[in-house]
């Protein structure tokens, strides 16, 4: 399986995972998620709405940049994205830098709207390709957004699940931790063992992840694939030049 | 009665920054001066203290290497796919800027306190990450409305100097228009003046098309304005330009090291007959 065709399945899936949303927004530099809502709207209608931060023909907001903000606050986005540099099990996420904060080595871009977003939107999937001990961390060096709160704190929103080239793991909210739902066909639950940094729970027979639906792929090569391109050059080069190849 | 002559150079442009200004900086995305930006490397301008609004780019990487920056306040500083800022990067490393990292909306919403001229606005969500700690301007406070406990973060007001980015037209009177970019009104209600390049400046006032008022930011709030076309180079711009990414690939390779870095100073900002 290449590169390409692993991205192109990851993109099904979340896509699966955005149908019967209403509205999903996503960061600027998020081209998988990004892809995947394209293609669930183009495929399902639904989601209906799309926005794609720092696109022009994907986002409608005509409010300014705190648009976005403003809708999450009162409910109005059902999914949304994040990523981090580090993720721990407890579903707590850094965007800041290894290290002691403010000396991070590296540094990563900062905090964006982690902070704030995580707190409020109902379904917010987590994702990171790299599935690695780097990454996937028993404790992240910084708080950029906490995956759980107390009581007395506002919350409407938090981690639903975490997605990774490996596998897919659902958060659980009561134990604030992370069960492996799949495995995806590229690796195994000793590989994932191997290489997660935390602990996270599992059945005895983890199913593995179901190859991505080909109605979907077929509409991700074709009518979706110009849109992609639109919002993500350089990235629709690196996962269609195959298909271009083929063709 | 004397009219304020609106259009300047992009050298008086830069000129009119002083040492020391409170900057407010569009993201990537929003219209960028890269023109004014490299006016201001030429000036040498000191001790800016840049608000990302709500992140930034390599309009803060740029000025960052150059060492015009003391302080960053702002949510990120990416390059988006082209890779870590370099200069950034190592400016945190080495501890050379004072970081103020904030969250996208903590940005807007102290922007929008200076607007309506009060002392803060209270936001959700911040409680339980790193940041909150780190902030000087932020408390948490009880929603004074609850009988219940019910911490909310109050994010002191934002009162940036000036907000500087490029927009597609302006006409002679100060009017810029911004289309749907209203984080660029908003920046601007919330600092002194915008000093604005734009792409093209129309002879006819831009109030005498009513389809336009709504995306117009009013002389009332602006400073100087110059005609700077492609001033947002080589970032993209929302309004019909393309990034150049040769162009960001060439800086990513040259400013991993500082005699790189500096070589492309003066190629693409010193050297006459640069860009503006």
């Amino acid at each position: 399986m290449s590169l390409a065709d692993e991205r192109k399945a990851l993109i099904c899936l979340i896509a699966e995972l955005l149908r019967g949303s209403n509205h999903v927004a996503v960061g600027a530099a998020s081209p998988i998620p990004g892809a995947a809502a394209l293609l669930a709207k183009a495929v399902w209608g639904s989601p209906r709405f799309v926005n794609i931060l720092g696109s022009v023909s994907n986002n409608f907001f005509t409010g300014g940049g705190g648009e976005l903000f403003d809708c999450a606050a009162q409910g109005r986005i059902d999914a949304f994205f994040l990523g981090g540099g580090q993720i721990d099990g407890g579903g707590n996420i850094n965007l800041m830098g290894r290290g002691e904060y403010p000396h991070v080595a590296p540094r990563w871009p900062g905090t964006f709207g982690s902070a704030y977003l995580y707190f409020l939107i109902p379904k917010v999937i987590l994702f990171r390709e790299e599935h690695s001990k780097r990454t996937l961390v028993e404790k992240v060096d910084f708080i950029s957004a906490p995956g759980t709160s107390d009581e007395k704190t506002y919350r409407k929103g938090g981690p639903y699940g975490l997605l990774t080239s490996k596998g897919f793991f659902l958060f659980d909210k009561d134990r604030k931790r992370f069960r492996l739902e799949s495995v995806h066909p590229t690796s195994s639950l000793e590989d994932i063992l191997d290489n997660t940094g935390f602990s996270f729970d599992y059945a005895d027979t983890v199913p593995q992840t179901a190859p991505p639906d080909p109605i979907l792929l077929a509409a991700l090569e074709q009518e979706v694939q110009s849109k992609v391109a639109e919002v993500y050059p350089n990235f629709a080069d690196s996962i269609f030049a195959n298909t271009a190849e083929n063709a | 009665m004397l009219t304020e002559d609106y259009v300047v150079t992009i050298d008086e442009i830069a000129a009119a920054v002083p040492d020391g200004a409170k900057l407010a900086i569009p993201a990537d995305y929003a219209g960028v001066s890269m023109a004014a930006t490299r006016a201001l490397i030429r000036r040498k301008v000191k001790d800016l203290h840049l608000i990302g609004t709500p992140t930034c780019g390599l309009q803060g990487e740029l000025l960052i290497g150059a060492g015009c920056v003391s302080k960053l306040e702002s949510s990120a500083l990416t390059l988006g796919e082209y890779g870590p800022a370099p200069q950034f990067t190592k400016a945190v490393r080495d501890g050379s800027i004072n970081l103020v990292d904030a969250t996208c909306p903590a940005i807007h919403a102290g922007l929008q306190a200076a607007q309506k001229g009060i002392p803060f606005m209270p936001l959700r969500g911040i409680i339980g990450s790193d940041i909150l700690g780190h902030h000087p301007d932020w408390k948490t406070i009880q929603n004074p409305f609850s009988e219940e406990e019910d911490p909310i973060v109050a994010i002191a007001a934002i009162k940036p100097d000036i907000a500087l980015f490029h927009a597609p037209l302006a006409d002679r009177e100060g009017n810029v228009w911004v289309g749907r970019k209203r984080e660029l009104i908003n920046m601007t209600h919330a600092s002194k003046h915008a000093f604005v390049t734009v792409d093209k400046i129309s002879e006819t006032n831009l109030f005498d098309d009513e389809t336009m008022a709504a995306g117009i930011l009013p002389a009332l709030y602006v400073g100087k304005i110059c005609e700077a076309p492609g001033g947002s180079w080589p970032l993209p711009f929302w309004y019909g330009g393309k990034e150049d990414g040769d162009h960001l690939r060439t800086y990513m390779q040259m400013a991993q090291s500082d005699e790189g870095f500096s070589d492309y100073l003066d190629q693409y900002i010193f050297a006459e007959g640069t860009r503006t």
